[in-house]
């Protein structure tokens, strides 16, 4: 019974996660195309670092620089929705767990969640 | 090299790195990264960024053809995410302090690893038949689908299983690699996890893995857009190319050649870090 519900979950889970990774290859194609447009004569230096522009480093940057006129942005919209597509899967974990009243899990995966939002939208 | 010369390039490296990964099992990560520092001398640090993203495309990509064979762990995976995300987390700040010829020398052996480990062909050793009790309490043990019947196995180890993982999150976070054979060491040596539910939950771990080093990568500048676009793209169309072909006699001949590939990139990268020039 437990195992049968662990499996319908992980199923759905799998399906959410490729649903995410399609969706944000197709703002990462979208972004490339304008990208090359506008930009394909130009020559980059990525031999040295200098680090993306400041504001392509944050969640609230790339959001408000994405624009049908930004195409670097568009492009750093789709590279963040796919690093939010497993955290999105171990946000729908938790839920799993919570319907199934697994309490040990529950807070198992609390930590992991915290652990992925802390990396994407703490100080540091 | 302009954009329209480079971004093409880029993503045909990535598209036959993406595709020997899938049919290999050992990810496109791991090649992508010495690719493009070595033929097209980008800094490690743009090119770990780039391929960490496309570690979480071909991880989360996969995962719906391997879950629903049933072999995917889901409490197994959620346990020893929190390992693998710390070490993860770790990883990357050490990323940030740690010189590139060094970086370069780690990724270097972590090659060679993968250069033995693709030669010698992945065998099974988990037996799923001791117990922890650590693993009855976390309700780890499980089943998966035999050809009579489900099959049960027992998890043991699980504290050195744990640790283990955290050592593999630190080399993703790292290196920006998914280091998904090192999770199956973890799994299947050390908590005699049954084999084919090690690789499916490795997999499955991989993408979370990749992503808690990922915030850390985006805020260091480490995610450029006009190098991780190729790169992503590339790595998952060959990825999906390679997952088709797997069934195909020629998969040993294949893992000697990208043995022979994997090990002369090692040593590349071992020479260059030791000679300061990355």
């Amino acid at each position: 019974m437990k195992k049968w519900g662990d499996q319908r979950l992980e199923v759905i889970i799998s399906v959410l996660l490729r649903t995410g990774v399609m969706l944000a290859a197709a703002v990462v194609l979208l972004g490339g195309i304008c990208f090359l447009w506008q930009h394909g004569s130009e020559q980059p230096d990525y031999r040295v670092f200098h680090g993306t522009a400041q504001a392509y480093r944050t969640i609230s940057g790339v959001i408000h620089a994405a624009r049908p006129s930004n195409c670097p942005a568009v492009i750093q919209l789709g590279l963040l929705l796919l690093i939010l597509t497993p955290i999105a899967r171990v946000a729908f974990s938790l839920a799993g767990f919570a319907l199934e009243r697994d309490g040990t899990y529950v807070g198992l995966t609390f930590v992991v969640l915290a652990i992925l939002i802390y990396s994407l939208a703490g100080p540091h | 090299m302009t954009n329209l010369e480079f971004t093409p390039l880029v993503f045909c490296i990535s598209a036959v790195a993406g595709c020997l990964g899938a049919l290999t099992g050992l990810g496109g990560g791991v090649v992508v990264t010495p690719a493009l520092t070595l033929l097209l001398g980008v800094d490690i640090r743009y090119a770990i960024g780039a391929s960490l993203v496309s570690v979480i495309a071909t991880s989360s990509g996969a995962a719906a053809a391997f879950v629903r064979e049933g072999y995917s762990n889901i409490r197994i995976g959620m346990f020893l995410e929190i390992a693998t995300t710390l070490g993860a987390l770790f990883g990357a700040f050490l990323a940030t302090r740690t010189p590139t010829s060094i970086l370069s020398v780690i990724f270097g052996l972590v090659l060679l690893h993968a250069a033995w480990q693709s030669s010698r062909g992945q065998k099974g050793n988990g037996d799923g038949r001791q117990s922890d009790p650590l693993a009855r309490r976390l309700k780890l043990n499980g089943s998966y689908p035999g050809p009579d019947g489900p099959r049960e196995y027992q998890v043991s180890h699980v504290k050195t299983g744990f640790s283990m993982m955290f050592g593999a999150g630190t080399l993703s976070g790292l290196l920006g690699i998914g280091s998904g054979a090192l999770k199956v060491i973890a799994m299947d040596q050390a908590m005699h996890v049954p084999f084919k539910v090690s690789t499916t939950t490795s997999n499955f771990m991989i993408g979370v893995t990749a992503a808690a080093s990922a915030g850390i990568y985006l805020s260091r500048g480490y995610i450029e857009p006009g190098i991780a676009m190729p790169v992503m793209l590339g790595v998952l169309a060959g990825s999906l190319v390679g997952a088709r072909q797997l069934i195909g006699a020629k998969v040993r001949v294949l893992r000697w050649i990208f043995a022979g590939v994997v090990g002369v990139m090692a040593v590349e990268m071992i020479v260059t870090g030791v000679g300061g020039k990355l």
